[in-house]
């Protein structure tokens, strides 16, 4: 399939667009989704998701606007351009979905998440996990005779990255908020 | 000036300001406070079903026949899941609806209470959009909403679940806002742009042809007119899916025939070989592709679409305009018009030299018998005796409704109501009281198959109590006849389960309910019987018994594209591939 053709000076196409719609590389995309904070419209957009068989690879909602009732839904998703452009239109026609928002194409888009990691342990291993957490700015927001709670802040990776290290030193559980995000710059 | 009184009366007082003259329903305890102030007021006429999913698509046939939202009452629980099936197949074909449920009392939801069902949840799925609503101040605004949202871009159902303390408080009333609420617009004007380069297209296309659907007839009567003014002003080829039937007439020279599975040969032939293919208001939906990637390959595709999820959901659009059919075509018309009316006129000729070859094919013809009735045969009468009707068609499911929509002609929108996107077998019979009540004196004919027409039997009691005159015209074959084929086609003639032992005598059972039963088995006594068919007034099961192996062609065989049809019995051994079969 060729790309769509797009005329000098026209407007209805971004620049996502000039990608073959129907290629089959795998792309991975943050997508915020303004929403009603309304009950059910979680299960609606998870239902869309199951329903047509698209991968939720992270999720996170939270109100953010109280006066407004409006919630922020964060997914990160992959899938073929052709699927990425169906999930977002098959977000866009929920009615309480106010916006959707491609941050993977939409400029550049800062990513964070936060982790809580329990590690067990003693002597060498112990000190060894307490050095490396300074290394990457985890605080440790509990702590016993043998064990540490660290709490790290970061993009995905690096918290990839620590629990990665964290596992030979004795990572006994850990729990993720799942990704937040917003554009870079003055605009939305 | 907000007005106070209790849910239930909110509730009818909303389906007045909305313009609702007929409620489809059946009562139950969570919904009794409703039935009450319907029954304390003329305004609204209440059919009473004799089983929920009939309601629904009696409302479907209502709505699809007068382009009004259908509304529904039905109990909580089992009434609510009764109506699920409707729900979906209004989705699928984009119906307006409103579904109002009844639930158990706020403070016992979640407690398993005597018939609390958690509607909203089973319905998410199958509706476009629905709602709880827990306080009775609420209610009016979700109540005009719904409307709103049922009629609004891409129709569809929509359901309200009312628990029965909020029926019974008193809340204040609000009326109607104009233009609906704000959070709820989708986009019904084309981009400009856009619609100037299909204009270029149409004006140097060599092969060009339209491929309408459901959504013209959607978008209201003026995008049948705009449609038709330019099919004959470009002298466009047209075709049309199952759904989008007498958007432009089936009597018009431009017109090739249904398209896809069992479509015409012409219109399938036509789509595979064009070389602009302008889809209105169609989904390009599996029964119309056939082959994926063996469709229409040569085609630039131009797709016009309220939805903008139906564009490049399963073929690759050159050019996508998202908007409403009847403002697209009103300035696609206007462009071209400013633009000096070009068309490719030689070009053009040789395209239908070509077409009217597929066409001398005539691949609707079949074996004739003067010994038993060829379902073809009975609907070629049909058509003949029923033509200067004032006449609306509903179907069940299966082969009579392929036979239906290829034999039988549609001049006018809204006068074809079908199940298309589900297949909802059961469907037909209860569509038929639903467009009968909004068309009294309208000739009303449901086409069925015999197994079909038993799944919503039991409406039979609807269409005697109300006095409602449909005709039922049962191709019976005694056979799943559809299943049947392809059973033939594809399991080695292993008929698994697909006839009925059993069957009632129609005859006996119209007269059960109070009706008037018809058989016919001898194809020359059929035009008699049709005739004192549509001239009894009231109800009829007419039981015509028809040849029982006959298949329906033409075929798309499964995993084929549209140029490897089948045209009838000869050459039909191993039509279907293996990779073919696990499709459906």
């Amino acid at each position: 399939m060729s790309a769509l053709q797009i005329k000098k000076g026209s407007t209805k196409h971004s620049a996502y667009n000039l990608r073959p719609t129907f290629s089959d590389v795998i792309e991975t995309h943050t997508l915020a989704v303004l929403v009603d904070n309304e009950a059910g419209v979680l299960a609606r957009v998870i239902g869309l998701f199951s329903g047509r068989g698209y991968n939720i690879e992270s999720l996170t909602v939270a109100e953010v606007d109280h006066t407004g009732h409006l919630s922020r839904i964060t997914i990160v998703t992959r899938g073929t351009p052709q699927v990425i452009e169906q999930i977002k239109a098959q977000l866009g026609r929920i009615v309480p979905v106010h916006r959707v928002h491609d941050l993977t194409v939409e400029g550049p888009s800062v990513e964070r998440e936060l982790a809580l990691l329990k590690v067990t342990g003693a002597g060498d291993k112990r000190v060894e996990a307490l050095r490396l957490a300074d290394i990457f700015r985890a605080n440790v927001v509990d702590s016993t005779l043998d064990s540490f709670v660290f709490e790290i802040t970061g993009a995905p990776e690096k918290i990839d990255a620590f629990a990665d290290l964290m596992r030979p030193l004795g990572l006994l559980e850990m729990a993720r908020t799942g990704v937040a995000a917003l554009s870079r710059g003055a605009t939305t | 000036m907000a007005r106070q009184m209790t849910g239930a009366k909110m509730v009818v007082q909303a389906l007045k300001d909305q313009g609702v003259d007929t409620v489809f329903g059946y009562p139950g305890g969570a919904v009794l406070p409703i039935y009450d102030e319907i029954f304390q007021q003329n305004d609204i006429r209440h059919i009473l079903v004799r089983h929920e999913q009939g309601a629904v698509h009696a409302a479907e046939g209502y709505a699809r026949s007068t382009g009004k939202p259908g509304v529904v009452l039905v109990t909580s629980g089992p009434g609510a899941t009764n109506a699920v099936t409707g729900m979906a197949d209004a989705l699928l074909d984009s119906i307006p609806l409103v579904v109002l449920t009844g639930q158990v009392p706020t403070f016992m939801i979640g407690s398993d209470a005597f018939q609390e069902a958690d509607t909203v949840g089973i319905t998410r799925p199958c509706t476009k959009h629905n709602w709880l609503v827990r306080d009775t101040d609420a209610l009016s605004g979700v109540l005009h909403e719904a409307f709103h949202v049922a009629t609004a871009g891409r129709p569809g159902p929509v359901l309200i679940d009312i628990p029965k303390d909020v029926q019974f408080a008193t809340g204040s009333y609000a009326p109607p806002v104009k233009g609906g609420p704000k959070r709820y617009q989708p986009q019904v004007k084309g981009d400009i742009e856009t619609i100037t380069e299909l204009v270029e297209a149409l004006e140097t296309a060599k092969k060009p042809i339209l491929y309408t659907g459901g959504g013209v007839i959607n978008s209201g009567d003026a995008a049948s007119q705009l449609l038709r003014e330019l099919v004959d002003a470009t002298n466009t080829p047209i075709t049309s899916t199952l759904m989008g039937l007498g958007a432009y007439p089936g009597s018009g020279k431009n017109w090739l025939g249904m398209l896809g599975m069992h479509g015409l040969y012409e219109a399938n032939m036509a789509m595979h070989d064009c070389d602009l293919m302008i889809c209105i208001g169609a989904r390009f939906d599996d029964r119309i592709t056939g082959r994926i990637d063996a469709f229409s390959p040569h085609s630039r595709k131009a797709h016009i679409d309220i939805d903008p999820s139906s564009i490049n959901k399963v073929v690759h659009t050159d050019i996508p305009i998202v908007g409403d059919v009847a403002h697209v075509l009103e300035d696609l018309l206007k462009i071209w018009k400013a633009r000096g009316r070009k068309t490719d006129r030689e070009a053009l000729d040789r395209w239908w030299k070509q077409i009217d070859e597929w066409r001398a094919v005539n691949c609707l013809t079949y074996k004739t018998s003067d010994q038993v009735i060829k379902p073809q045969y009975a609907l070629q009468r049909l058509e003949e005796l029923t033509r200067g009707h004032d006449r609306y068609i509903t179907t069940e499911v299966g082969q009579h409704q392929m036979w239906a929509a290829q034999f039988l002609t549609f001049d006018e929108p809204k006068r074809w109501m079908t199940s298309g996107g589900l297949g909802t077998m059961g469907y037909g019979f209860p569509a038929s009281i639903g467009v009968q009540m909004a068309h009294r004196d309208s000739l009303v004919i449901n086409v069925a198959g015999e197994a079909s027409w038993l799944m919503n039997m039991q409406e039979m009691g609807t269409a005697v109590q109300f006095r409602l005159p449909v005709k039922q015209f049962i191709l019976n074959n005694e056979r799943l006849g559809m299943v049947r084929q392809w059973q033939e086609l594809l399991h080695g003639e292993r008929y698994s389960h697909s006839w009925s032992e059993a069957l009632p005598d129609f005859v006996k059972l119209a007269e059960a309910f109070g009706a008037k039963g018809i058989l016919c088995t001898d194809p020359k006594d059929l035009d008699d019987a049709i005739m004192e068919m549509i001239e009894y007034d009231g109800p009829v099961i007419f039981d015509c018994l028809v040849e029982k192996h006959e298949n329906c062609f033409p075929m798309i065989p499964s995993g084929e594209p549209h140029n490897k049809m089948l045209l009838g019995e000869v050459s039909t051994k191993d039509a279907i591939k293996e990779g073919g079969a696990v499709l459906v």
